[in-house]
């Protein structure tokens, strides 16, 4: 028999076995990141690179597919026994050990970066996804490269570089780094990107905008064309906030210039009061603000699963894919980001912004 | 019980709509204590007690392999019934009221859970979450009162059937999980329609529930014997798996009967809730219609926390590890508002639920008005209500209360 066809005869022996559960479940607790798993990773060394960043180096599961400089990843993550879901940028090329690592940059009041910076130990273990983004480096490279990074923009291009600089073969590349950071002491990286330079791999501008200002792209004095002598030789990678990448992308469209963005979609879901809510099948209702989800969808027409109609029973219960809704029985607010379906009871949530609801159920 | 509606004295009459609107707001209050502190210790304390269960059942059925030593057999067994316990109680009926919903694990959650138990999940979502949570104890809707084969309230009327129902709830004790399936897909209801008229619904729920049925039977009473076949434990590992799965019905059965049966847990009548039942009003059903057990740390983990069984009907979808917390704040209100917190030791419910079964499986009034002396009568009587018609059980049946409230006012 071919082993393929064993493994599968085993397999429903053993599912068999341990029904109502998958034997996945029972090897789940002895072998979190097996092959076979849903991705997870364990975190293996927590680095504090600024006062507010740190990298967190995971072992990923048997099924990380790989990846290549400058991708990202989800990552879920409990706090306060919560799931969420974050992206971040893998700061590493493929690694010899086989780990990952991202770097988080700890904003005020955010719920997930503060959490990964300050507070996940060594030994944890948080959900994945694989690997996206197209935001890398061709191959071969083009000959002259211009980097332009700010803030944590830097994490893609900190893996690519790594990448570069530790082949056996070195990389004969010309490559400008123009990196932009809030002072001295916060750019990520700092030391290894000077030592970088310091060894003549790359060419190192660092704007600190305390003392520089904000690089201004245009600027005919001070502006790109002046910091970057053979601009139109160059092809462009960068990562930032939303004004400077704009504003390249303005600058180098008018220009000519080859260019690649990465753009970290800080996703801001608008809160208001009532809303629209959308289904899968492209129905849309408009609801207000004291109306249950449940009962403005079934006006509409939509046939929706529904209980007790009081909270009790959870028989209503759909994934909200985008938006925000408030319990209408203590005003709580739940808010989920695109990709994440976090499941609501429609019968006591009112819509608090566009909201799109997984209904049918794709999957039982 | 009689329905509160048709007691003496009704036991909420003292309280105005003003007192119950608050009870209600007040309530609110102590579960909104529990949501705001809600976080990682509970998100730890579901995880634990999932990770405990599995590798005790594995351990267990490990150690049954070799069975055929008494020592083995007794130590898997009992291992595989606290397993069993543990995995219908804490986990599966709490995972299952969406309690742990807030941790957005799809591992851990009311949509995605599946239990080791007869009744598929989600034909014990709809009966159980959404009918007996929302109905709680109005004679007619919630069909727990008795599962529809047993009277556990005066106001079910008699009918010569009930004689047996000590026998039908012992019998449903020990196979409570197959009597679940059964109820949740109300069967009794569905084959008393002739065969081609029945539900698509129905159908295909009770496909399903046989699916299920037949892949439990095959996990217990066969893959896990066969896996003995090496050390000539097949038998006393298939033993062994019937057993567990008679300790975990009666275990279960008995706390869930101790929720609502014991004496003194009250009823309401249909007519007497409002269509638009008011959020303290749905509360105050909630308190007097449950009944809680003291007893150790254990005995509450053992139980799914149901012990808290007031606590759990007034806040289903609060993690069950927190009841024990908010149990003395409930109490406070029972004592505020002068309403009678129902709690009692688990022998003293269990013996109290059994009584009122026994006692209701009589005509109203048949145990009370029943002496030594006059034993041969009633018996008589009880012969001619069981083997006469409706007309001569309503006349038989009039007569025994008259009698049983002169003694009342005797006494």
């Amino acid at each position: 028999m071919p082993t393929a066809a064993l493994l599968d005869r085993l397999r429903r022996v053993a599912d068999a076995a341990v029904t109502p559960l998958e034997i996945d479940d029972v090897l789940d607790v002895f072998h979190p990141l097996r092959s076979g798993a849903p991705l997870r990773g364990r975190v293996v060394e927590v680095r504090h690179e600024t006062a507010d960043a740190a990298t967190l180096v995971i072992k990923p599961g048997k099924d990380w597919a790989g990846h290549v400089p400058g991708q990202y990843l989800r990552v879920g993550v409990d706090v306060d026994g919560v799931r969420l879901w974050r992206t971040y940028s893998l700061t590493h090329g493929p690694r010899p050990d086989g780990c990952i690592s991202i770097t988080v940059k700890a904003i005020p009041d955010g719920t997930v970066s503060q959490h990964l910076v300050r507070r996940v130990r060594v030994g944890q273990l948080i959900q994945l996804g694989q690997a996206e983004g197209d935001f890398v480096l061709p191959d071969p490279l083009p000959a002259k490269l211009l980097l332009v990074t700010a803030g944590s923009g830097i994490t893609p291009v900190i893996g690519m570089l790594r990448n570069l600089f530790s082949r056996a073969v070195p990389v004969q590349a010309d490559i400008v780094l123009l990196h932009s950071a809030l002072s001295r002491s916060e750019v990520i990286f700092g030391e290894e990107l000077r030592g970088y330079a310091a060894a003549g791999l790359l060419r190192l501008v660092e704007l600190h905008t305390d003392v520089d200002g904000v690089l201004d792209v245009a600027h005919p004095e001070r502006g790109l064309a002046t910091i970057v002598a053979d601009l139109a030789e160059r092809t462009t990678y960068a990562c930032g906030p939303v004004g400077l990448l704009d504003a390249l992308e303005e600058h180098h469209t008018a220009h000519g210039l080859p260019l690649h963005l990465e753009r970290f979609r800080t996703e801001l879901i608008a809160i208001g009061e009532g809303g629209t809510v959308a289904f899968a099948d492209g129905t849309v209702v408009e609801t207000d603000a004291a109306t249950p989800i449940l009962d403005a969808a079934e006006s509409a027409g939509v046939l929706m699963p529904s209980g007790c109609r009081i909270g009790v029973c959870f028989g209503c219960v759909l994934p909200l894919r985008e938006g925000a809704v408030r319990d209408l029985r203590n005003g709580e607010l739940t808010v989920a980001a695109p990709g994440d379906g976090v499941a609501i009871q429609t019968c006591i949530s009112a819509a608090a912004g566009a909201c799109v609801i997984d209904h049918p159920r794709s999957s039982a | 019980m009689t329905v509160i509606t048709k007691q003496a004295v009704n036991p909420t009459a003292h309280l105005t709509p003003a007192d119950i609107e608050l009870l209600g707001i007040e309530l609110d209050a102590i579960r909104q204590d529990i949501l705001d502190s809600r976080g990682e210790s509970d998100a730890a304390y579901i995880r634990k007690v999932v990770d405990v269960q599995r590798k005790l059942e594995l351990g267990s059925r490990a150690v049954l392999i070799a069975s055929i030593f008494p020592p083995a057999w007794v130590l898997g067994t009992v291992g595989l019934s606290v397993a069993k316990i543990l995995e219908n109680m804490e986990i599966g009926h709490n995972v299952m009221h969406g309690q742990w919903d807030w941790m957005r694990d799809s591992k851990i959650h009311s949509t995605t859970w599946e239990w080791d138990n007869a009744s598929t999940a989600d034909g014990w979502k709809h009966s159980h979450n959404e009918i007996h949570h929302t109905y709680t104890n109005i004679v007619g809707k919630d069909n727990d009162l008795g599962y529809g084969i047993m009277r556990v309230d005066e106001d079910q009327r008699w009918i010569p059937m009930y004689l047996a129902q000590p026998l039908w709830n012992f019998i449903n004790a020990c196979f409570f999980e197959y009597g679940i399936a059964a109820y949740d897909l109300e069967l009794g209801k569905n084959l008393a329609v002739p065969k081609e008229k029945r539900s698509e619904q129905f159908k295909e729920n009770a496909r399903k529930t046989l699916r299920k049925i037949r892949k439990q039977a095959t996990k217990d009473y066969l893959v896990h014997p066969a896996l003995s076949i090496p050390t000539g434990s097949f038998l006393p590992t298939l033993a062994a798996n019937f057993t567990a799965n008679v300790v975990r019905n009666v275990w279960s059965h008995s706390v869930i009967m101790c929720g609502h049966f014991p004496e003194g847990v009250e009823t309401f009548e249909k007519k007497s809730i409002p269509d638009n039942e008011t959020r303290g009003e749905w509360y105050l059903r909630q308190m007097l219609g449950s009944a809680n057990i003291s007893g150790s740390k254990f005995m509450h983990l053992m139980t799914g926390n149901l012990s808290h069984q007031i606590e759990h009907h007034l806040f289903p979808d609060l993690p069950s590890n927190r009841y024990a917390e908010v149990a003395p704040k409930v109490k406070a209100l029972f004592d505020k508002y002068d309403l009678h917190y129902h709690e009692a030791s688990l022998p003293a419910q269990v013996y109290s639920a059994w009584h009122k079964v026994v006692r209701l499986s009589l005509p109203n009034g048949w145990l009370a008005t029943t002496t030594p002396t006059n034993a041969p009568q009633q018996l008589a009587l009880l012969y001619k209500m069981t083997t006469g018609g409706p007309k001569v059980r309503r006349a038989a049946q009039a007569r025994l209360q008259q009698q049983a409230r002169r003694l009342e006012t005797a006494a």
